[in-house]
């Protein structure tokens, strides 16, 4: 284009293009918009010398700021750390009993706790740590091993029945089957049941409260209220691990199901150990 | 532009050579550059009225962070405060809690139907008076006067040489507008936190970044807007000037430039009417033009950039006077009014716009002229926008004076729903939080209702099982509860159950409750 076309109407400068007959007008851009154009290329440039920006074979430059968002993300993770801090410090320094007693270190043990306890536990115990057959209700106020934090402290550290720990707790009920006639176990599972106050056949309920005493109440107790040293469960509660009909009870009595849980204290280190156990202590059960 | 104003022979009315740069006639493509106003500074009862209302709503702007209010020691003692860390808002005797800003809500509804209500009665009188925009222009003209002098001075200022006068005044008049601008972002924050403490850190350099950069901010858009951008903020950026329009009627008062007696405009009205032409009252003096901080011409007709603030009115009716003319060439009419008196100027759209038809033989204005009535505010329209707003404003106070200043409110553990203990009780577990809207400490009793034989523990507190605790609060605050409820094996009747807690204060009678319920497994039942 060599010379200015001017539109007749508007007496604007047109672009030459013509479509139809229609010409483009040439507007000037907006002088805001222009200067705004500039400095947003202006921004560009500089921001590519002080950022992380251009592609190299092997990397890319790193910018004159020498900013990275690993090291965002280290300072970001080492501040939490830091936030938790003395708390922190303070759980891995005190025993359990001390931690209960300090309302602020409880509460911070308590939340620590039902974030492991989610990670880690809920496999098995359930996310409202309420168990399942043969999994234990964490929130009741039955314990096998021992509800007090230093009883729950020993069985998350060390598990239940896990071989490689010498210090587990480790309980065996042998299967009656072997040394029972049907008729005996009938007979036992019927007085077992009879214990907490449900309706049995009273003929059986006589005969099985001699087989219980032959054979139950070594590691159950005279009184069939358990015994903890043993893992053995109170017979008398409303509280059953894996049942509580008599079908239930006579599969047990004749070949035992033994569960088993690993010990916790290698794994996930002292401190969530503890946290672990002032959390399952605070869900109601704790004594 | 630049041109002296000269005296009419005639009439001894300045003539000002003012032409409406915004005037549709002349509009410009939106790319153009800006075409600056001078506005003339006028003076009359509508200016009066202006500077009343700006220093009203400066004064409250500027100094309503500064006042004091006892509240006791446990609640700040600033009168209006939106304390956001604390999620608290504080207006003199009310403290809204968050979950309370329904009544901030019904606030802006009401702001809604009142500026609804009061455009419909009396056109844009926000934009003309009151609208922010409109007081600080306003404020920043009088500095821009208070420098470089009125109307003509200012043109000739801003026309002429880059002189060391013009470097002075050009420099004075911005370092003010900056201050202003400066004062206006601070005052804002002082809304926020305690307002002397936040000015002594302001200065110190100790305050949070949030409060300079918002200073900064507002000090930008306040010198931008009300320093440079002026009317173009309400021309191009503002909303309200096209929403407004749908609020206006034939009964609105607007300002209105009578046509039907000021027409035909005529500069040598006496030569005129010896040739024996017939004249209107407009001397066409251009007053109403140079006044105009919108840089419109009012006798074009309604507009959308007028922002109705009455100044033309004032200049217009100070030359009626000098001319011994009735005031109110240019005044606030409703559309009724105008175009009935259109028809009687027109002789019912027969003629030309004859001044004789509304003049009596001797001179005056006649009698069958119409006049806004104030009965005329009272229609359908203003009446329906007053019935919402006092009904909003009704049920917020209603919502004010009985709301709740100690509340309880109760989540059921969902997860386990319910636990079953050794000896077959059932407990369920909840989170009781108790709401202690007051900035006092007090002592609550939380009391099981209903669910026969239950009995509560509360977490941390190391009583025995009981229907019934005592529990300190502390002011202002909310605390929380984890309660477990226990109910024994052979009273329960069912397998969900339905009770209360009921919170209480022995000291001031209040009470609240919650209705809860308590789960069991069906085999209670």
């Amino acid at each position: 284009m060599s010379e200015k076309q001017i539109d007749e109407l508007s007496g604007i400068e047109t672009t030459g293009h013509e479509w139809d007959g229609i010409k483009e007008l040439n507007n000037p851009l907006p002088r805001w918009w222009v200067w705004t154009f500039y400095a947003t290329i202006v921004w560009a440039l500089a921001y590519t010398i002080f950022y992380p920006a251009w592609p190299m074979l092997s990397s890319a430059t790193t910018g004159v700021l020498g900013y990275s968002s690993r090291n965002d993300v280290k300072a970001e993770l080492a501040a939490a750390v830091a936030a938790k801090g003395d708390m922190a410090a303070a759980v891995a320094a005190k025993p359990v009993d001390e931690i209960l007693a300090d309302e602020k270190l409880r509460t911070f043990a308590i939340s620590a706790g039902a974030a492991a306890f989610k990670v880690n536990c809920v496999q098995c115990h359930g996310s409202g740590a309420a168990g399942s057959p043969g999994y234990p209700n964490l929130n009741d106020d039955d314990w096998l091993w021992g509800g007090k934090p230093e009883d729950i402290l020993t069985t998350i550290s060390h598990g239940v029945r896990f071989a490689s720990d010498d210090a587990t707790r480790f309980s065996e009920m042998p299967p009656f089957a072997d040394t029972l006639d049907k008729d005996q176990i009938a007979q036992a599972a019927a007085y077992v049941v009879s214990l907490s106050g449900t309706p049995a056949n009273p003929s059986l309920v006589e005969g099985g409260k001699t087989v219980f005493t032959e054979n139950c109440a070594a590691c159950h107790g005279e009184d069939a209220k358990g015994l903890r040293d043993f893992g053995a469960p109170n017979l008398t509660d409303a509280i059953w691990l894996r049942g509580k009909d008599e079908a239930a009870i006579i599969a047990q009595i004749s070949g035992p199901k033994h569960g088993i849980m690993p010990a916790w204290a290698g794994r996930l280190g002292e401190s969530t150990v503890k946290e672990l156990t002032v959390y399952v202590h605070s869900l109601g059960g704790g004594e | 532009m630049n041109v002296i104003p000269k005296p009419d022979p005639d009439t001894e009315i300045e003539r000002l050579e003012a032409s409406a740069v915004n005037s549709a006639k002349v509009r410009q493509p939106l790319y153009a550059a800006r075409k600056k106003i001078f506005p003339k500074r006028a003076s009359g009862a509508f200016r009066r009225f202006k500077w009343i209302v700006m220093l009203i709503t400066l004064g409250i702007y500027y100094l309503t962070p500064w006042i004091r209010w006892d509240r006791g020691p446990f609640a700040p003692d600033q009168a209006v405060l939106i304390d956001m860390a604390n999620r608290r808002f504080y207006f003199f005797f009310i403290e809204i809690w968050p979950q309370e800003f329904y009544i901030v809500a019904g606030l802006l509804v009401m702001a809604g139907f009142g500026l609804f209500l009061i455009t419909s009665a009396v056109g844009r009188a926000w934009c003309g008076y009151t609208c922010p925009q409109t007081v600080w222009v306003d404020l920043f003209l009088v500095v821009e006067r208070g420098i470089e002098g009125d109307r003509n001075a200012r043109m000739k200022l801003d026309a002429g040489p880059w002189t060391v006068e013009k470097v002075v005044k050009r420099v004075a008049k911005h370092a003010i507008w900056i201050a202003i601008a400066v004062a206006t972002g601070g005052a804002w924050i002082f809304y926020f936190a305690d307002a002397p403490t936040l000015f002594v850190d302001l200065f110190t350099g100790t305050a949070l970044p949030i409060a300079y950069i918002t200073v900064a901010v507002l000090t930008a858009t306040t010198y931008t807007f009300g320093g440079l951008m002026r009317e173009q903020v309400c021309t191009y950026m503002c909303p309200w000037p096209r929403i407004q329009a749908a609020m206006l009627d034939e009964h609105s008062l607007t300002v209105t430039y009578n046509d039907w007696r000021g027409e035909p405009r005529s500069r040598h009205a006496k030569k005129a009417a010896a040739a024996g032409q017939s004249v209107g009252d407009c001397v066409d003096c251009n007053a109403c033009v140079a006044v105009c901080p919108m840089g419109i011409d009012i006798r074009d007709g309604q507009q959308l950039e007028c922002i109705t603030c009455a100044l033309c009115i004032d200049a217009c009716d100070s030359v009626m006077d000098k001319l011994g003319r009735e005031r109110g060439l240019i005044s606030y009419a409703t559309l009724a009014d105008y175009n009935a008196n259109m028809e009687i100027a027109t002789a019912g759209n027969t003629c030309a716009i004859t001044p004789a038809l509304v003049r009596t033989p001797q001179g005056k204005l006649t009698d069958k002229l119409a006049h806004f009535h104030v009965r005329k505010i009272f229609r359908p329209r203003t009446l329906v926008y007053f019935a919402a707003w006092s009904l909003v404003g009704v049920g917020l106070l209603y919502a004010l004076l009985t709301r709740d200043r100690l509340e309880v409110n109760v989540l059921h553990d969902r997860n386990p729903l319910y636990v079953t203990l050794s000896d077959g009780a059932i407990r369920n577990g909840y989170t009781v939080k108790l709401l202690n809207k007051i900035p006092e400490p007090r002592t609550i009793i939380v009391t099981l209702q209903g669910l026969r034989g239950a009995e509560m523990s509360v977490v941390g507190i190391d009583q025995p099982a009981d229907r019934s605790f005592a529990i300190r609060v502390e002011p202002d605050k909310l605390t929380t509860l984890k309660v477990y409820v226990r109910q024994p094996a052979d009273h329960i009747e069912d397998k969900v159950q339905s009770f209360h807690f009921v919170i209480e204060d022995k000291s001031s009678f209040e009470t609240d409750s919650y209705n809860a319920q308590f789960e069991a497994p069906e085999a209670y039942k």
